[in-house]
């Protein structure tokens, strides 16, 4: 299929959208887009998502006979795939130029640079080592591929077990999962690889591009660094001549960016790491969000405005139309009446950080907790970051008990008051005060 | 005769309907749909409309598309008219609908266009609003065209015109040369679209802009500075998936700064 052309105006407007330094999602020239690792249940499967771009990492292993030249040596073979499903312009058969540039960048990055110890491949030197497969497929394309794609390399590498191995003498026994735990391939170092976008002969520079950018872009950099600051690769396409200083800017910043990558790769590793290890539930499942057909999401796009003495970004985000409402009476024992209690919330859940602080304050004592909310009632930023709707419980604070003290004698009705007198103010805050009055009973 | 089964299509109205799904429409035995009547009763008694996403068959109408059943009661003119509101973002082109375009090719006497759908419209240089064929207007490959569609059916490659029926634009042709284009889904366009949309007066109020939608899914936005378009755009891009009081919220924040 054709790929939609890009017109005459969204060239001139993203030109020009660059040298205001303005991005079509409101980042910085220098900033990513949000990284997401999730795992699938097999060990070595993985997709990363940079933004909207994902890409599906799988490694598999298999004992082979070595290259002759290397006898000793494991082999390391990557191959990304451009899938259909990305994008409409990759037909099955049509796209070799890009597949090209991109396999042998992957391959550079992955295989050259060493990253994986091949010599603790070998399992007999000569007759049989090990086969690395790397499998990488791109699900959805929305700008610089190479960097989730080499992202989903490494964190795939990381990530996956091998069968463990015992040569006695001539006979090599290759031992079931169930038998011995798989062993972890030993891993050197992480290359990441970081891409930048210039525009009008190099005057303007932008990391992690997206398609848009790609499209109207003059020359591509990619460069692929360790958390060492140890170099693996670089490459320059696109034609356009580059100075000196302009690429040694670039290398800090691919540094910088790759420390904080690394970071999150190293933290998704972790908690995978540690919910196999408790026996919670891992895999794709788990960790692809639950999303009800009707429900929708959207990432929120930070947009930049003139004008905002509090904050310099503004975020306009999405959420999920709310869910039925339910109203259910809670009694806790018998013989008590129903105050405030049990309705939905219909207004919007509060923000996380407004629940964490929420949450902080729960440890202060009632005056103290009194006077908090007026503050907070009077400089109300009506945030729109709004999550899922759920059925708005009482109260998840560890420490907010509610407890009855008489079971027979009915609530203690001075909550209703202060609720009175705050009517006036924003729902948000009335919301709070509800959730915290209950603390007082 | 086919057993009846299926519902009838008035207890359906605001439900979801799936593939599949047969509605039986109310029996009038003494409406023939084949002949038109003269007479008093004709100018009400108008021809009940099966809209997008539905299909004859046998007595009622078999849905097609998976949505919500819509009903318009008989009125004005026309008799009543059913249709299915469904979630979609790939375009199929409609007789009569106006759509942008970006020009990909200009060969000879004729413009291809690019619409979204499956095959590229062709532009005819004199559907233009007072071309001749000495006095051309002015399409490079890449300009965005606000156009209707004359001719727009599965067997054939779609046809678009930038004038009406009696040879005026009204509002139609190249679009201006700055701006921006971006896609959103077919849902949103006709919500837009409806008459006295909030959205379209709530950003109203923010600041002055142009906007042109386009039943294909493209809108097409231009506003003083680089920043505003792009608030409008991520503003229009969100209104898909907020509440009415999450976007009241967003733009109260963005006109109160």
């Amino acid at each position: 299929m054709k790929d939609t052309p890009l017109s005459n105006c969204e060239r001139r407007f993203l030109l020009r959208a660059v040298q205001e330094r303005k991005r079509l999602d409101g980042r910085q020239c220098y900033d990513y887009r949000n990284v997401r690792i999730s795992f699938g249940a097999d060990y070595g499967c993985c997709v990363v998502e940079l933004g909207k771009t994902r890409v599906l990492g799988q490694v598999s292993c298999e004992l082979v006979p070595p290259k002759p030249s290397r006898a000793t040596e494991g082999i390391l073979f990557v191959n990304l795939e451009l899938s259909p499903m990305a994008a409409p312009a990759f037909e099955p058969g049509r796209q070799p130029e890009l597949l090209v540039k991109l396999n042998r960048l992957i391959e550079r990055c992955l295989r050259n640079s060493k990253c994986i110890d091949t010599e603790s491949l070998c399992v007999v030197a000569g007759e049989k080592v090990w086969q690395i497969r790397v499998d990488l497929h791109l699900l959805n394309h929305d700008g610089n591929i190479t960097d989730a794609a080499c992202i989903a390399g490494i964190v795939a590498l990381c990530h996956f077990r091998r069968p463990d191995v015992s040569v006695q003498g001539e006979e090599i026994t290759v031992y079931t999962p169930e038998e011995r735990d798989p062993v972890p391939l030993s891993i050197h170092h992480m290359p990441i690889c970081v891409s930048f976008a210039f525009f009008q002969q190099g005057t303007y520079l932008l990391v992690d591009p997206s398609e848009r950018e790609e499209r109207v872009m003059d020359g591509f950099l990619v460069i692929a660094m360790n958390k060492h600051n140890e170099i693996c690769s670089m490459q320059s396409s696109g034609g356009i001549m580059l100075l000196q200083d302009q690429i040694l800017r670039c290398s800090k910043i691919a540094a910088v960016k790759v420390v904080e990558i690394t970071e999150l790769i190293q933290k998704a590793l972790e908690n995978d790491q540690k919910v196999r290890k408790e026996g919670g539930k891992f895999g794709f499942a788990e960790s692809i969000p639950n999303q009800k057909i009707t429900a929708f999401k959207m990432e929120g796009a930070a947009v930049d405005t003139k004008d905002v003495e509090e904050q310099v970004e503004e975020i306009i985000t999405t959420a999920d139309p709310p869910s039925e409402i339910f109203t259910q009476p809670i009694l806790h024992t018998p013989g008590t009446a129903q105050i405030g209690e049990g309705i939905e919330n219909a207004w919007g859940e509060l923000e996380e950080s407004e629940k964490e602080e929420a949450e902080d304050e729960e440890g202060e004592t009632n005056a103290t907790a009194f006077e908090w909310e007026k503050t907070k009632m009077e400089d109300t930023t009506v945030t729109n970051k709004a999550e899922k709707d759920e059925p708005i419980v009482l109260s998840d604070s560890e420490e907010e008990e509610v407890v009855i003290l008489e079971p027979q004698a009915p609530p203690k009705k001075t909550r209703t008051q202060p609720n009175l007198k705050q009517e006036n103010t924003s729902k948000k805050t009335f919301n709070k005060k509800r959730k915290k009055k209950s603390r007082s009973l | 005769a086919m057993a009846a089964r299926g519902v009838p299509a008035e207890a359906c109205v605001g439900q979801l309907v799936l593939p599949g799904d047969v509605l039986l429409l109310p029996a009038h035995p003494d409406e023939d749909s084949e002949r038109l009547r003269l007479g008093a009763g004709a100018a009400r008694r108008g021809r009940l409309l099966c809209g997008p996403g539905l299909r004859r068959s046998g007595a009622g109408l078999m849905a097609t598309k998976c949505g919500l059943l819509r009903h318009r009661p008989a009125g004005g003119g026309g008799g009543g008219a059913f249709w299915v509101d469904s979630q979609q973002k790939r375009y199929v082109p409609v007789k009569g609908d106006h759509v942008i375009g970006i020009v990909t090719a200009k060969t000879g006497d004729l413009f291809k266009v690019d619409v979204g759908g499956s095959e590229l419209a062709s532009l005819s240089y004199l559907a233009f609003e007072g071309a001749t064929k000495r006095n051309r207007p002015n399409v490079q490959v890449g300009d965005l065209i606000y156009g209707q569609f004359l001719v727009a059916n599965k067997d054939m490659e779609p046809e678009l015109v930038c004038i009406d029926s009696s040879g005026r634009a009204s509002g139609m042709g190249i679009i201006g040369q700055d701006g921006f284009l971006f896609k959103v889904s077919l849902g949103l366009i006709r919500k837009l679209l409806a008459p006295k949309c909030e959205i379209i007066q709530e950003l109203s109020q923010l600041y002055p802009f142009e906007l042109v939608l386009g039943m294909n899914g493209r809108i097409w936005v231009k506003a003083k500075t680089v920043q505003q378009t792009l608030i409008i755009v991520n503003i229009l891009e969100a209104c898909e998936y907020m509440t009415a009081e999450q976007r009241k919220e967003a733009l109260a924040k963005l006109s109160g700064t």
